[in-house]
């Protein structure tokens, strides 16, 4: 009788932490239709281009959403731009340096200004932005949306819920070292990047 | 021949030009895919993948213009034809 209460109570406190806990999600969008969209406005001509070759994962908990960490990578390679030309100098050496730095990846650290109305969080996250081998310190804002249960829409015979983190930031790309001497009339040096992204948490 | 190249030279600007005003008359460089979105109505988000196809920039026009003067260059090594009747009208004066 005192080992089934035991192992009654055993239970029951593990369900209860693996309800509590916070969730890993996973980036790595099996519809692939996560994607980073980049804008370069420019006075003589924009740039406007995308990449979906997204992953990472983040550990998100309904109860704390605040508590929000984790790290998003995108592979340089998968940028696009529609003309092939300026694809291939977007990708070379004086510019993302693909081949040498496949990876830009942010890693949040900390989530400030914290507001949830329902299942959505708009907070400022701050993090570490790398592109090109050149980290820095930021903060952006985002919003997380907590799609409870909603997985198996996505992805069938999966039972799990979704999170959808949106974000616009700006970043100089002469921060980065991506060709700091390219003439600003042509080429801006202001990049805003637009995230909009599904992560997974299967149960 | 002359004016073979010029009617040619007239040929290539305007069939590039109607090319670029058709296509949507692009103000940067030309393009081999453009984008399609399309909605995950569970997220929200809207997917980007890229159609092939080319769509034509000002580069595009530049260079068929730059044909078309070539073109008319070309044809000012040729010496205006002369009609046989006037030739004729010569010989006998």
């Amino acid at each position: 009788m005192i080992k089934k209460l035991i192992a009654l109570m055993v239970l029951s406190a593990l369900g209860s932490s693996a309800y509590a806990a916070p969730m890993a999600f996973d980036f790595k969008d099996p519809k692939g239709v996560n994607n980073a969209v980049f804008k370069l406005d420019a006075p003589l001509e924009a740039i406007n281009g995308s990449a979906n070759g997204v992953s990472g994962t983040v550990t998100f908990d309904p109860e704390n959403p605040g508590a929000t960490k984790g790290k998003i990578v995108v592979a340089a390679a998968s940028l696009h731009v529609p003309n092939p030309m300026m694809k291939e100098h977007l990708h070379g050496g004086q510019w993302l340096e693909v081949a040498k730095h496949p990876e830009i990846t942010f890693e949040a650290k900390e989530l400030k200004n914290v507001k949830t109305t329902g299942d959505t969080t708009s907070a400022d996250v701050t993090g570490t932005f790398t592109i090109k081998g050149v980290a820095k310190e930021m903060t952006a804002p985002i919003k997380l949306t907590y799609l409870k249960g909603k997985l198996g829409q996505r992805v069938p015979n999966l039972n799990g819920d979704l999170l959808v983190l949106r974000s616009t930031f700006t970043v100089k790309r002469s921060d980065f070292g991506i060709n700091p001497s390219a003439p600003q009339d042509k080429v801006s040096d202001e990049i805003t990047v637009t995230l909009s992204i599904a992560g997974a948490a299967a149960h | 021949m002359k004016r073979v190249l010029q009617i040619l030279a007239l040929a290539v600007g305007f069939a590039a030009l109607s090319f670029w005003l058709t296509a949507g008359a692009q103000r940067g460089w030309s393009k081999t895919s453009t984008p399609v979105k399309s909605l995950d109505e569970v997220t929200g988000i809207e997917g980007i993948t890229y159609k092939q196809g080319f769509v034509p920039g000002l580069d595009f026009v530049a260079a068929a213009l730059l044909g078309a003067g070539s073109l008319v260059g070309a044809s000012l090594f040729f010496r205006k034809s002369t009609s046989t009747s006037n030739r004729n009208t010569t010989t006998h004066s």
